[in-house]
């Protein structure tokens, strides 16, 4: 039920003082002809109505959930925490430098650690997301051209493992994408890499490992090939939850990054936002970086650089999810970032060899942090689709794995634990995984039928995308 | 898997109908039974150049999106706009929902007919 429906006239929250001063009203040709649609509930009616939504979402803090590719780990309360200091939070962008300096050298902490997780020079927070973050970064790229005079670059090479958003960004930056396919393994096809790579190339975007859970190991040899031909290389940070503190994205080659501080660096994810993906870059790119960057050793200032690209966001981005990744990585010091990344590996490795015997793994060999099962076999004998998997999860309490991702793998579930989850969770998620499987083999038709303790069961998604519906209708009572 | 015989079909499962010196492109049948139900598709205009091998129009199911490649180089002549309200006609009726009209044709791949068609389509599956 909506908060609209469960709304009454003239109910409400007792939450303002009486007014105590004169009240005046806008000139009448200024007002608004309508009641403005608020919902007028009682306090212990708002609490149990946002109490009954949580209760039929999924997140983290109800169960599993191996959504690969999203890396939705725990988010340690202790980032809360630090995030809701006062310090932190009742302060405006427009304070002057010296009244936050303790914000400031957060931001400035925060870059220089990301910098050496990276391996690169500087880094903006100003991008709110992912994709945001590849789109400044392609603006670097470009920008970076057009300061050689080299306006023949039009193309961006994306491999066809890519996530979506790669190819998005790149033609929202004004390039066209040339798609570069996989080899049977799973990596970049270096031969037709080599094809593409051109004078007319400006770059090419890559996540490392892949979307297939693998680490590229022609990385060096890629990075090479393209800049030999001028262009210049981007890492999608969206997998570097298997690499941190092991490999650094500057050393394999790449000259400007971004991170998802909501994947990697346990800031909250999804609907929970906001979030953050900050682009670093190596020297050469620093110049273009967006305003604004802090600097200064005792005592922090900021500074726009010399041939900045503008700005992507207002001031600062999404300041207090960078005060939780900085307490995250403060938390779990050099070691503890390395081993997280280890840990999400061997989970990772751990419930892939547990399944192996009865799921098809489109690649067979030790994997990252994330693994891609096939269900076309499974599909083929028992019309059991990866889609219906899915949805024998969410009867067991688990979150489904990202579906038909990649698009290489026919009938994909892409699974990744992550760290954060213990032995007994993952031999619980495996016997789930092992008992569907079972089950799509002796009563598919059950599994059909699934989920039946949710909320909601099957949603028609093709009606819901050819004809949305995307307004609520107050009917006549809304009228008045 | 339906096929209609006198069409020409590329390796990307788009299939061509030869019309005096033009061509009529769409997707084929077993294309869109494996893309699923289409919600929505994004199409050239009358005018735009394609090219051999490069994509021309895309479709999205509610699993993803997917592009739909040029067999010939040529120059747009004609646009099936009805496509835009009605995806689910390329479903219902793949070799009657075209999606352009090209031409000016100066390249095309090596076509397959039918029956070259559903041999490379049953050697795809079992691959």
């Amino acid at each position: 039920m909506l908060v609209f429906e469960k709304s009454r006239p003239g109910r409400g929250c007792p939450a303002l003082p009486p007014c105590d001063v004169e009240t005046v009203s806008l000139p009448a040709g200024d007002r608004r002809g309508k009641e403005l649609h608020l919902p007028a509930l009682s306090e212990v009616e708002i609490s149990r109505h946002y109490t009954e939504l949580a209760r039929k979402t999924h997140g983290v803090n109800d169960g599993f959930y191996p959504l690969g590719s999203c890396t939705m780990k725990y988010n340690p309360r202790v980032n809360e925490a630090v995030a809701s200091l006062p310090g932190f939070t009742e302060i405006h962008p427009l304070q002057g430098e010296d009244t936050v300096q303790g914000c400031m050298e957060v931001l400035h902490l925060a870059e220089k650690y990301l910098c050496e997780i990276t391996g690169m020079d500087r880094m903006t927070f100003q991008p709110a997301a992912g994709a945001h973050g590849e789109f400044t970064g392609l603006l670097l790229i470009k920008a970076y051209h057009e300061s050689r005079k080299d306006g023949k670059r039009t193309k961006i090479l994306v491999p066809d493992s890519a996530h979506g958003t790669n190819p998005a960004s790149a033609a929202m930056a004004g390039y066209s994408v040339v798609t570069i396919p996989s080899n049977a393994e799973g990596c970049v096809d270096i031969g037709k890499l080599r094809e593409a790579a051109g004078d007319d190339v400006a770059g090419l975007m890559l996540t490392n490992p892949n979307t297939v859970g693998l680490f590229d190991k022609n990385i060096l040899e890629i990075t090479d090939i393209v800049h030999k031909c001028g262009g210049l290389c981007y890492y999608d940070g969206a997998n570097l939850n298997a690499v941190m503190g092991t490999v650094r994205p500057g050393d394999m080659g790449f000259d400007v990054v971004h991170l998802n501080l909501h994947k990697t660096f346990s800031t909250p994810h999804g609907g929970g936002g906001p979030g953050s993906g900050p682009v670093g870059c190596r020297e050469l790119l620093t110049d273009f970086l967006p305003s604004v960057l802090v600097t200064g050793e005792d005592c922090c200032r900021f500074e726009r650089p010399s041939r900045s690209i503008g700005e992507m966001k207002s001031f600062y981005g999404n300041f207090l999810v960078v005060v939780r990744a900085l307490t995250y990585i403060l938390t779990l010091g050099r070691e503890g970032i390395r081993e997280a990344s280890q840990n999400a590996v061997l989970n990772a490795n751990y419930m892939r060899c547990a399944l192996k015997d009865l799921y098809t793994m489109a690649y067979d060999e030790t994997c990252m942090h994330e693994f891609v099962m096939s269900l076309a076999d499974l599909k083929k004998g028992t019309g059991i689709s990866a889609m219906d998997i899915a949805k024998g999860l969410l009867d067991n309490g688990i979150h489904p794995p990202t579906m038909y991702f990649p698009l290489i793998v026919e009938e994909a579930l892409m699974v990744e634990p992550t760290e954060t989850e213990s032995k007994e969770t993952l031999d619980d998620a495996i016997q789930v995984f092992r008992s569907l499987y079972e089950l799509a083999k002796t009563d598919p038709e059950k599994l059909h039928e699934a989920p039946v303790t949710t909320p909601v069961t099957r949603l028609d998604e093709v009606e819901a995308a050819r004809h949305p519906v995307l307004t609520y209708d107050f009917g006549a009572e809304g009228e008045a | 898997m339906e096929l209609r015989e006198g069409l020409l079909y590329s390796r990307s499962h788009e299939w061509v109908k030869e019309e005096g010196d033009e061509v009529l492109i769409g997707l084929t049948d077993y294309a869109q039974s494996e893309l699923g139900d289409l919600v929505f598709v994004n199409l050239p205009e009358e005018g735009d150049e394609v090219a051999t091998g490069e994509s021309f129009a895309d479709v999205e199911s509610v699993k993803a999106v997917s592009d739909v490649y040029s067999p010939v180089t040529g120059v747009v002549s004609a646009v099936n706009e009805e496509l835009l309200d009605a995806p689910e006609s390329i479903n219902e009726a793949p070799y009657d929902a075209w999606f352009v009209r090209v031409k000016d044709i100066s390249d095309r791949e090596e076509l397959l007919t039918a029956a070259e068609y559903e041999a490379f389509v049953e050697s795809e599956k079992d691959a």
